[in-house]
């Protein structure tokens, strides 16, 4: 079957998910997002690539730090953008997402940067455009449930490849509550894509998902044995919002087994770096130390999010 | 048809930018064909300013058309631009339009002195109203159309130019 983010010539036209694209396209993405890099460094930060083009960043759920780096990426490419806060737009008046969509299409949209509580939500999306002859305009996953968050697994495959080069000689551990991560999934599916021989899953049976072998991992439940010799420990957030029953104790016990210490990150190679999609959990999922400590690379995460999101739009404008 | 040597025609245009060249010159080579013959003109110029470089890619025209150019290369102006005479040097001048990006490109990192315009060769047909300060070789007629003059660069580093046709 085609794979529905790519056109006829095979050229990116959504970015939905990283599972299933080929790695030639992730490894395009990593590269054009190297100039976008040097952008955001210059007097006037901004190229006028998407000029004339207007962005819709619909968030059907909270978000400030993803929206505001779409909403500069954006800017940077010289696009117009305009941020729907849904909460307070006409969805909670009962108007439905795909007429919502229509009534934004009618008002000249190029591309949608969508956020939304249900998995799939961004697919229903391009599967509407794409029915109703509308295939000019572009569609971005800035997250969707707990299925995928394509450009966050892509800045954090941008930072490892910054800091380490080959994905090829790497363990890499995901740590936490992956029961609950998009992000979880589209760093896995991009790890794996990408060449990395080893990938470890650390956490408590609670938070992680049945089957996770099947996808090529190795998982752990003692973080210890898991953090052994690993070169990128990859962080979650522990997501206290999305959790229905007791599947914890409480945060303090959490912290005990699986957050993260300068101890326990004595167990990794010596130059492991730690990333973290943010926003953090001092104290639950990591210790502060760690997070203000010379492995991480929490901060230049963020700063990479800018280049790969115009890397992504600047490509999908132009497979269109 | 006999293209010229490299190495002759980057001879031809170091003299005629000797003259004009002061301590506070810089060259921009745009990539990269151009960047290659920065480099050596760099050198045989004796420049001090650090050599800048930049790629048009996000800055062409016919991005809504052809799309984002595959692996655009990072750009680099590792001097103060404000003020500076700058002289950007690339390989085929042809309708111009390079020339035009790269101008806008080199705007934004600041307000420049003044612009020259450094190529190996012009194959002229224009399409826009731009024209080299310094040029080493002029072909006497037009290409075929679809044809295209690129510089070309071997594993020891030896510079030459290629005719394609499409």
């Amino acid at each position: 079957m085609l794979n529905p983010q790519l056109n006829a010539a095979g050229r990116l036209k959504h970015l939905i998910t990283l599972d299933g694209l080929p790695k030639d396209v992730l490894t395009e993405i990593l590269d054009t997002a190297a100039p976008f890099t040097e952008v955001s460094e210059r007097e006037v930060k901004k190229v006028p690539l998407l000029r004339g083009k207007s962005v819709f960043n619909i968030f059907f759920e909270n978000s400030t730090r993803t929206r505001t780096t779409f909403e500069i990426a954006a800017k940077r490419l010289s696009a117009d953008v305009i941020n729907l806060n849904v909460a307070t737009s006409s969805t909670n008046k009962g108007e439905t997402l795909l007429d919502t969509v229509d009534n934004l299409c009618a008002m000249g949209a190029d591309m949608f940067v969508m956020r939304h509580a249900s998995s799939g939500a961004p697919y229903l999306l391009a599967q509407h455009l794409r029915a109703t002859g509308r295939d000019h305009i572009s569609v971005v996953n800035a997250g969707d449930g707990r299925h995928a968050h394509p450009t966050q697994g892509l800045l954090d495959m941008y930072t490892i490849r910054h800091f380490k080069q080959d994905f090829t000689r790497l363990t890499v551990a995901v740590v936490g509550d992956v029961l609950h991560s998009r992000v979880a999934r589209s760093e896995i599916a991009a790890l794996t894509t990408l060449g990395v021989p080893e990938v470890r899953v650390i956490g408590p049976k609670t938070l992680l998902p049945g089957n996770l072998e099947g996808l090529g991992v190795r998982v752990f439940h003692d973080m210890n044995e898991g953090l052994r010799g690993v070169d990128v420990v990859m962080m979650l957030r522990l997501q206290n919002e999305r959790m229905q029953g007791a599947l914890l104790p409480s945060s303090q016990e959490y912290f005990k087994f699986y957050g993260l210490t300068a101890e326990k990150l004595e167990l990794a190679a010596k130059d492991a770096i730690v990333l973290h999609p943010g926003p953090m959990n001092r104290g639950v999922e990591i210790d502060s130390a760690v997070a203000d400590g010379k492995h991480a690379v929490i901060l230049p995460q963020v700063t990479f999010g800018i280049a790969v999101r115009m890397a992504v739009m600047s490509m999908l404008a132009a497979g269109n | 048809m006999i293209l010229p040597e490299v190495k002759q025609l980057l001879g031809i245009l170091a003299d005629q930018m000797r003259p004009h060249v002061t301590p506070e010159t810089a060259l921009v080579g745009v990539h990269t064909g151009g960047v290659w013959l920065a480099e050596r003109l760099h050198t045989l110029l004796g420049i001090s300013q650090p050599l800048g470089s930049i790629d048009v890619a996000f800055y062409r025209d016919d991005y809504g058309k052809r799309g984002l150019h595959p692996r655009p290369q990072k750009s680099g102006v590792p001097f103060e631009v404000n003020n500076r005479h700058i002289i950007l040097v690339d390989d085929v001048l042809y309708t111009g339009r390079t020339t035009r990006a790269a101008l806008n490109e080199l705007f934004d990192y600041g307000r420049p002195g003044r612009i020259d315009l450094a190529v190996l060769i012009d194959r002229g047909e224009r399409q826009l109203p731009i024209a080299a300060s310094f040029c080493a070789h002029t072909l006497s007629e037009p290409l075929p159309a679809g044809s295209r003059l690129s510089l070309q660069r071997d594993d020891h580093g030896n510079l030459s130019l290629e005719l394609t046709h499409a």
